[in-house]
C-alpha cells in the first residue's frame, strides 16, 4: 500500500470507531459523566468538606485531576476492548484482515478511537468539575502529554485484552479485577504521603499512581512521585504493549485459523 | 498467460492434527468462471481462507495474478474480493457505511468509495436500504451486501463461498445474471456452491475436492461428456397400474403418473418413446431426476470412497 492509501485506511478505521461510540452515546459517553459527577458531589462536596486539605489543596481540588484521569483510563480501555472484541465476535474483523491494511495501522486506528473516547469523556468531566471548583492548569504541556499518553497506553491494553478474549466475560475480567483496584489505589482519592512507608513502597509499584500524579502535577503543580519517571514508565509500557499487540496480530493465532 | 489463481501443493493441518488439505494444486485462468465443489468438510472453505489470509497454510504456495502471497500479500489482496459463507459484517452498522468503509480499508479516497458504494448498492438492489442497519436485512439482502462490499475495490479475482445459500429461486437467478455480467466485464470468478445446477449453468471449469484432495479438475463440458448414463422422470398422461415393458431400458414405476428410466450412453430416447407409444403410454413431460453434474459429483465421490475402502 502507498503511504496515502495507508493514511486513508487509518482514517477510515478511526472514523468508524468514533462513529461507533457516538452512535451509542447513551452507553458510552453519558454513564461515565454521571458516575464522575456523583464522585464530585459525594467525595468532593459532601465528604470532602469534612476531610479538609490534602497536599495543600482543598479535597475537591485534590480529587478532581485523579477523577478526570480515572475517566480517561476506564473509557480508553473499555472502548477498544469492547469494540475490537465485538468485531471478533461478529467476525467483522475479517473485513480488515482480508484487506491490505497493515496490522500496525489496524492497531493504531483502534487505539486512536479509544484515545478519542477517553479524551472526550475526560473533557466533559473537566467541564463538570468546573461547577464544583476552579481549575487553573499549572503545566499545560505536561497535562496534555500525560493524559494523551495514558489514553494511548490503556487503549493498547484494551486491544490486547480483546485479542485474548474468547467471551464477553473475558473483556470484563481485567477492568473489574485489575484496572479498578489499580485506579482506586493509584492515588486518585488520597496522597500516598498519608500511608505508612511499607504501603507507600507498595503503592509505587502501581503504574496508575505515576500517571495520576503526573496529571495532578500538570494541573495543581504537586506530585507524590518524580514526574519524569511517570513519562519514562508510560512510554516504555506503550512500546512494550504495541510490540506485543503487533506480535499477536501478525502471529494471528486468536484472529486467524 | 499468468494464472488468476495458482495453487500448488497446498497443505493445511489444524492444531488438532486434522489434515484439511493434503497438497492440492490447480490453476484458474483469467476471465474464467470456475467452480470449486465438494461435500461439507472437503476443504473448500479452508482453501478460500488461505487465499484471503484468514487461514494459515502449513505448506505449498498460492499466487494471485502471479503475486506469491508469501512475498507480497498486500499486493495480492488488492486484486482479491471475497464473499464468505458466513455473514461477517457489523450487524449494527448501516448498509452504506459497511460498503463505503471497506473501500477505505483498501486505501480508496472517500469520494471514489462513495461513488462505487452507490454504483454497487444500486446494481444489487440495495440502494433503498442504504440507511438500514445490516441486522434488519433479509438473508438474501445480507448476501448481496457482502457481494457489494467485496466489489468495492473492483477486484480482478472474486471468490464467492456459497453466495446463494438460503436465497430464494428468483433472487438466486438475479444474482446469477449479475455475476455473469461482471464475469463478462473481465472479473475472474471462483464459486463454491451446493447447488450444482448453479455451477453447471454458470461455470466453465471445475475442481472437485474431497477429503482435502482434488478428485477432478477439468472443464464442465469435458466432465459432462464422461456421464455414462442419465436418469429421467417421465410424466404420463393416463394413470398406470404396472410398469410398461421397457425392453433394454432400465426403469421402474415411481407412482401411477410417472416413470423413472435410466438411459445408457448410446441408447436412444426415440426408441424409448416408440416403445411406450406402442403400449399406449403417452408421455406429457420429462426431466432429469437430478442435475447432470450432480450425478457425476455423486459418482466421483462414491468412487473416491470405494478406492479408500479398498486401500484400507
Amino acid at each position: 500500500m502507498t503511504s496515502n492509501a495507508i493514511w486513508i485506511s487509518f482514517v477510515t478505521i478511526f472514523r468508524r470507531e468514533v462513529r461507533r461510540f457516538t452512535r451509542i452515546w447513551p452507553q458510552t459517553l453519558v454513564p461515565p459523566v454521571i458516575t464522575m459527577s456523583l464522585y464530585f458531589v459525594i467525595f468532593g462536596a459532601l465528604i470532602g468538606s469534612r476531610i479538609g486539605e490534602m497536599g495543600g489543596f482543598t479535597y475537591m481540588e485534590f480529587v478532581v485531576p485523579g477523577l478526570i484521569m480515572m475517566a480517561v483510563i476506564t473509557n480508553s480501555y473499555s472502548n477498544v476492548v469492547s469494540s475490537f472484541y465485538s468485531a471478533k465476535f461478529q467476525r467483522s474483523v475479517e473485513e480488515l484482515l482480508v484487506s491490505p491494511t497493515p496490522n500496525w495501522v489496524v492497531m493504531a486506528g483502534y487505539v486512536l478511537g479509544g484515545v478519542a473516547r477517553g479524551l472526550i469523556v475526560g473533557f466533559v468531566v473537566t467541564l463538570i468539575a468546573l461547577f464544583f471548583t476552579d481549575l487553573s492548569v499549572q503545566h499545560v504541556g505536561i497535562t496534555v502529554a500525560i493524559v494523551f499518553l495514558t489514553a494511548v497506553l490503556f487503549s493498547l491494553a484494551g486491544f490486547i485484552n480483546a485479542i485474548f478474549a474468547n467471551s464477553f466475560d473475558d473483556i470484563s475480567i481485567i477492568p473489574t479485577f485489575v484496572l479498578t483496584p489499580l485506579t482506586y489505589l493509584g492515588g486518585v482519592f488520597y496522597s500516598i504521603g498519608l500511608l505508612s512507608p511499607f504501603w507507600q513502597g507498595l503503592s509505587k509499584l502501581n503504574p496508575v499512581l505515576y500517571m495520576v500524579n503526573a496529571f495532578r502535577y500538570g494541573v495543581l503543580g504537586v506530585s507524590d512521585i518524580n514526574v519524569a519517571w511517570a513519562f519514562v514508565g508510560v512510554v516504555v509500557f506503550i512500546a512494550l504493549l504495541f510490540g506485543w499487540g503487533l506480535h499477536l496480530m501478525s502471529h494471528g493465532k486468536r484472529l486467524r485459523h | 498467460m499468468t494464472a488468476a489463481l495458482s495453487i500448488s501443493n497446498l497443505q493445511k493441518t489444524y492444531d488438532n492434527g486434522f489434515q484439511a488439505l493434503k497438497g492440492i494444486s490447480f490453476d484458474v485462468q483469467p476471465g474464467d468462471f470456475f467452480a470449486l465443489l465438494g461435500p461439507n468438510g472437503a476443504g473448500k472453505s479452508t482453501t478460500i481462507g488461505i487465499i484471503c489470509s484468514l487461514v494459515r497454510k502449513t505448506g505449498g504456495s498460492v499466487s494471485i495474478f502471479g503475486i506469491d502471497i508469501d512475498k507480497d500479500f498486500p499486493a495480492a489482496k488488492q486484486m482479491l474480493g471475497v464473499v464468505p459463507q458466513e455473514f461477517n459484517f457489523s450487524q449494527f452498522e448501516k448498509v452504506y457505511d459497511i460498503v463505503c468503509t471497506q473501500g477505505g480499508f483498501y486505501g480508496m479516497p472517500r469520494a471514489l468509495a462513495e461513488e462505487r458504494t452507490e454504483k454497487y448498492l444500486k446494481q444489487l438492489g440495495l440502494w433503498d436500504k442504504r440507511s438500514t442497519q445490516a441486522r434488519m436485512l433479509s438473508g438474501g439482502m445480507k448476501r448481496r451486501l457482502m457481494i457489494a462490499r467485496a466489489l468495492i475495490h473492483e477486484p480482478k479475482l472474486l471468490i464467492l463461498d456459497e453466495p446463494t445459500a438460503g436465497v430464494d429461486i428468483e433472487l438466486r437467478r438475479s444474482m446469477w445474471t449479475f455475476l455473469e455480467e461482471i464475469n463478462r466485464q473481465g472479473t475472474t470468478i471462483i464459486l463454491t456452491t451446493h447447488y450444482l445446477e448453479e455451477a453447471e449453468s454458470l461455470c466453465r471449469n471445475i475442481a472437485i475436492i474431497d477429503k482435502g484432495e482434488i478428485v477432478e479438475n477439468t472443464s464442465i463440458k469435458s466432465l459432462l461428456k464422461t456421464l455414462n448414463k442419465e436418469v429421467f422422470i417421465l410424466d404420463v398422461r393416463d394413470p398406470l397400474s404396472d410398469c410398461p415393458d421397457l425392453g433394454d431400458f432400465d426403469g421402474r414405476l415411481r407412482d401411477e403418473h410417472s416413470l423413472e428410466v435410466t438411459i445408457e450412453k448410446g441408447q436412444s430416447l426415440n426408441a424409448l418413446f416408440s416403445r411406450l407409444g406402442e403400449q399406449g403410454v403417452a408421455v406429457v413431460s420429462m426431466r432429469n431426476r437430478a442435475n447432470r453434474l450432480e450425478e457425476l459429483f455423486v459418482s466421483l465421490l462414491a468412487e473416491g470412497q470405494k478406492t479408500e475402502g479398498e486401500k484400507s
